[in-house]
């Protein structure tokens, strides 16, 4: 994407005044969107963006300037932005040797999305709309989003990596609204994965559209949801937000360094019931959180967070690794090129365990059933966290009955990690397109669970 | 500025004969100094800039964007949007604003003394927060961050169907993020202060907040499930006004998705509501003078003594449902096209102070703040759950915190539930100004 002279240049330029470290990373992304919104392909979107960040660490102070101006003279005046923070260090010439990394790639997508014609992109949607509709009669709104984004990045370094990848997300999400006695009820299914159009092959968006309408239509009957503590039991897949919330936050060093995480100074501790496998995998396949290098030119890895309920690591970037001594776990991730690097999570899954996850259920006298959840939202120096259940049911005498309006349920981590009780030998992962929120910063994040029951968390609905 | 309005102008100049082109240019710089632990975690400097064009031709439209400002990409970027234009689905009723009449508002939203601030300032403001908030309470533990942001922005909107809009603004903010307590237990607590310009800006106003906050959550627990009083504090209430302002957009009542569809002239809320979207108040942090399709902005009343009024309307909703916009487009930058909102809503309010409406409400809760908004309210049902934590009013008076705990209704009872509205009307970083409020019953779980 540059020329290696030329970035040799650039961070020379970045270290003159001083500093550690300095840093360029590079991004070019092209997104397509379309939507189909109230029967009608509305728009169709197509952008280009790219640019650079560049970095200089000195000490503990990062200074940060990024620009649209990829020329040389663009670079190098955002570079002595950068190294402006530097002041006072002792600066000089710096001879900085590039070594060029090999990247590999999970998976290869098959069909970039600019090589495919954008009808094809609206079919998929007027497809979706359809199926939706001819769901249920009470089915009054659809609408269907279609989006694809190829990102390719370079990240070069004063420690002389030099490292690129190219990576395509595709995108597909369908929302519905239906109509009743009872008022408006909403549905919301999406897909989203590492990989290019070749994603329409595997996935057929009239189911998904149909299950979107299904979901509407069932909470058209929904009772409110109960008020209390009840034991909830969490479908295969989706219900992984659970974890992000309880613990994958508070398991990010960032939080962990200034000591505004409940899990700090806990590795080695138990913090979760003994069945409990937690690990974060930036290397899953066409996983919606994977990607080959970090946006920091670290590999992908997994690392496993939670062993039978032992807290065995956190998740590191390069700037909270160097602190502690330690590599970097390949968490350093940033939303663009114009926002600094932070610690977030990739793919964050919960290993199946043995059980039965009908049985479960059947082994529930009075609880809650949790079949899709929506976001969430921690703080991790208080470990207090909520979550959307956006399908649920009741479970009276080890049955799921009566659908439930909409809810969040709140806990704090480190309860509701002791709290779990049952573990199912099932699993699946969410179906993807989901964006992880923090300090301002947006990034695609996977997740996948096992079917399994918390023995008590609060329900926020309105019943008695 | 005038090289924007210029270039957005020469662009929207270039709309073939039966089309219709928009061209949206923006330009801006911003500075981000994080502080910890008396020392500069980061220092950020960045310019950007960018450009939207929509291309509107047999009633169907095409967007692109980029972010350049470059004549070439700008180019590029219309050719895209044109080809995007043929895969739209024919609607009569799109097209882009047209010139009204309405003459702009004279806001002043831009301070010339931020421009001259120097950095070394910044990070002093900065410091001096982190400092601040550290001195004011033994009980505070550590700050997470102390930070200074500041951005300056320029726009300009032309169309070929004769809009010619530019405008500028600047602003600035300090913020801290306070952690309270000992070993055995953490508290937080968030305090930050905004304006145009430095001179807007309260340090101890912004520390204090935070010390507050964070230092009276100690000893929080979880009460038992109630239902009860509820009331709002300022900032919760500003989220609140800014979830409603989605089920009072025309376009969503065209959709079917608002609750309020076809209820103009009904009561929907308490007799005391009354609520207005007015960014031409200078004093409103989204203070605008255009909104996103270059037309000026102007105030709405919303509803009326309870009372629904009307909605908010863009070019294509308002045409649409038969009615002139609102001038109630907005947009989240260069990379998408306009849609409706608001920018400054604010409850008309009332003569009682937080204190007083505590005393009035004798027992019940005060919520400080809420969490999982996006997951929890559901603006098309009105299905409202969100996480809390707050303290619990006994014999009229703030008393013990509590934590971990839900509070849940629907966005209709709510509004018609709301027995107090405050005197404490604050405009907040936010579509929406802050004001205590108090809500007659909720349902709070618990232990």
């Amino acid at each position: 994407m540059l020329d290696q002279s030329l970035i040799q240049r650039v961070l020379g330029d970045a270290l003159r005044r001083g500093g550690d470290f300095a840093e360029v990373f590079v991004e070019d992304r092209r997104a397509s969107s379309a939507r189909l919104d109230d029967g009608r392909v509305e728009e169709l979107t197509s952008g280009r963006d790219r640019g650079a960040g560049i970095r200089v660490v000195v000490g503990d102070t990062t200074g940060f300037a990024h620009t649209a101006d990829l020329s040389e003279a663009g670079l190098r005046a955002a570079a002595e932005a950068a190294g402006a923070a530097a002041r006072g260090g002792g600066g000089g010439v710096r001879e900085i040797a590039l070594t060029r990394q090999h990247t590999t790639r999970a998976y290869e997508p098959a069909v970039l999305p600019e090589t495919v014609e954008k009808a094809r992109k609206v079919e998929l949607l007027e497809r979706a709309n359809e199926s939706a509709r001819a769901t249920g009669d009470a089915i009054v709104q659809v609408s269907a989003g279609y989006a694809d984004v190829h990102r390719r990045i370079l990240v070069s370094n004063s420690d002389g990596l030099l490292a690129e990848d190219d990576a395509v997300r595709t995108r597909f999400v369908v929302s519905t609204v239906a109509n009743g006695d009872t008022g408006m009820q909403t549905g919301f299914e999406s897909s989203g994965h590492t990989m290019g159009f070749e994603l329409f092959d595997e996935l057929d968006v009239e189911e998904l559209a149909a299950k979107a309408a299904r979901r509407a239509l069932t909470k058209l009957r929904a009772r409110p949801a109960p008020s209390g503590v009840l034991p909830v039991v969490i479908g295969a897949g989706r219900g992984a937000v659970l974890f992000h919330e309880a613990c994958g936050h508070g398991f990010e060093a960032d939080a962990i360094e200034k000591q505004a995480s409940t899990y700090a100074g806990k590795v080695g501790r138990q913090v979760a019931a003994p069945t409990v496998t937690l690990v974060d995998d930036g290397t899953l396949g066409r996983e919606w959180g994977t990607f080959a290098i970090d946006d920091e030119g670290r590999p992908a890895q997994r690392t496993v967070l939670i062993e039978n309920g032992v807290l065995t690591d956190y998740m590191w970037d390069f700037l909270r690794a160097r602190k502690a001594g330690r590599p970097s776990s390949g968490n350093g991730r940033r939303e663009t090129y114009q926002s600094l690097p932070m610690v977030r999570m990739t793919n964050t899954c919960v290993l199946p365990g043995d059980e039965d996850p009908e049985e479960l259920v059947r082994q529930t006298p009075h609880g809650i059933y949790v079949a899709q959840m929506g976001g969430g939202q921690v703080n991790t120096a208080t470990g207090d966290f909520v979550f959307g259940m956006t399908e649920a049911y009741l479970i009276e005498n080890g049955e799921i009955t009566d659908p439930l309006r909409d809810a969040n349920l709140i806990g704090n981590g480190p309860e509701v990690l002791r709290n779990i009780d049952a573990v199912a030998s099932d699993f699946a992962m969410a179906e993807g397109g989901g964006m992880c929120g923090k300090n301002g910063q947006s990034v695609p994040v996977g997740m996948g669970q096992p079917t399994l029951r918390v023995s008590g968390v609060t329900v926020g609905g309105t019943a008695a | 500025m005038s090289g924007l309005l210029d270039l957005v102008t020469r662009v929207a100049g270039w709309a073939q004969e039966g089309e219709q082109v928009e061209v949206y240019a923006m330009r801006g710089r911003e500075t981000e100094v994080v502080v910890y632990d008396a020392d500069i975690e980061s220092l950020s400097s960045a310019t950007s800039a960018g450009v939207g064009v929509r291309v509107v031709r047999d009633h169907r439209q095409g967007f692109a964007y980029a972010g350049s400002l470059d004549d070439d990409v700008v180019a590029e970027t219309l050719a895209e949007a044109r080809d995007n234009v043929a895969f739209g689905t024919p609607d009569e009723f799109v097209g882009l604003a047209e010139p009204d009449g309405m003459e702009p508002a004279a806001l002043d939203l831009w301070r010339d003394d931020l421009e001259a601030f120097p950095t070394e300032r910044k990070i002093e403001l900065a410091m001096e927060l982190e400092r601040r908030v550290k001195e004011g309470d033994p009980r505070i533990r550590s700050i997470n961050s102390s930070e200074y942001g500041d951005g300056m922005v320029e726009a300009a909107i032309a169309t070929s169907t004769g809009i010619r809009a530019a405008h500028r603004r600047s602003s600035c903010y300090l913020s801290v993020y306070a952690l309270a307590g000992d070993e055995a237990e953490t508290q937080t607590g968030v305090g930050y202060s905004v304006g145009r310009g430095p001179s807007d800006i309260e340090v101890e106003e912004a520390a204090a907040d935070a010390v507050e906050r964070a230092t009276r959550m100690l000893g929080a627990r979880k009460p038992a499930s109630a239902r009860l009083p509820v009331v709002l504090d300022t900032r919760v209430t500003a989220t609140l006004l800014s979830i409603l302002a989605g089920t009072l957009s025309g376009e969503a009542v065209l959709k079917g998705r608002s609750l309020f569809a076809n209820r103009v002239g009904e009561l929907v809320g308490a007799p005391m509501l009354v609520l207005t979207d007015d960014p031409t108040d200078p004093a409103a942090y989204g203070a605008s003078t255009y909104d996103a399709e270059g037309l000026a902005c102007r105030r709405n009343r919303l509803i009326s003594e309870g009372v629904l009024e009307g909605f908010l309307y863009d070019a294509y909703s308002g045409r649409r449902t038969g009615v002139p916009s609102t001038a109630s487009a907005v947009r989240a930058g260069f990379k998408s096209g306009p849609g409706v909102g608001a920018r400054a809503l604010s409850l008309e309010p009332g003569d009682r102070s937080q204190a007083e409406i505590a005393a009035m409400v004798g027992e019940g809760l005060l919520v400080q703040s809420i969490s999982g908004v996006h997951s929890g309210v559901n603006p098309v049902s009105g299905d409202f759950s969100v996480g809390a934590e707050g303290l619990m009013i006994r014999g009229g008076a703030f008393a013990e915190p509590v934590r971990e705990i839900t509070i849940a209704s629907s966005i209709q009872r709510m509004l018609k539930e709301i027995v107090a509205v405050g005197n404490d009307l604050e405009w907040l970083p936010s579509s929406a100004a802050g004001v205590t409020v108090a809500i007659g019953e909720m349902s709070m779980s618990g232990a």
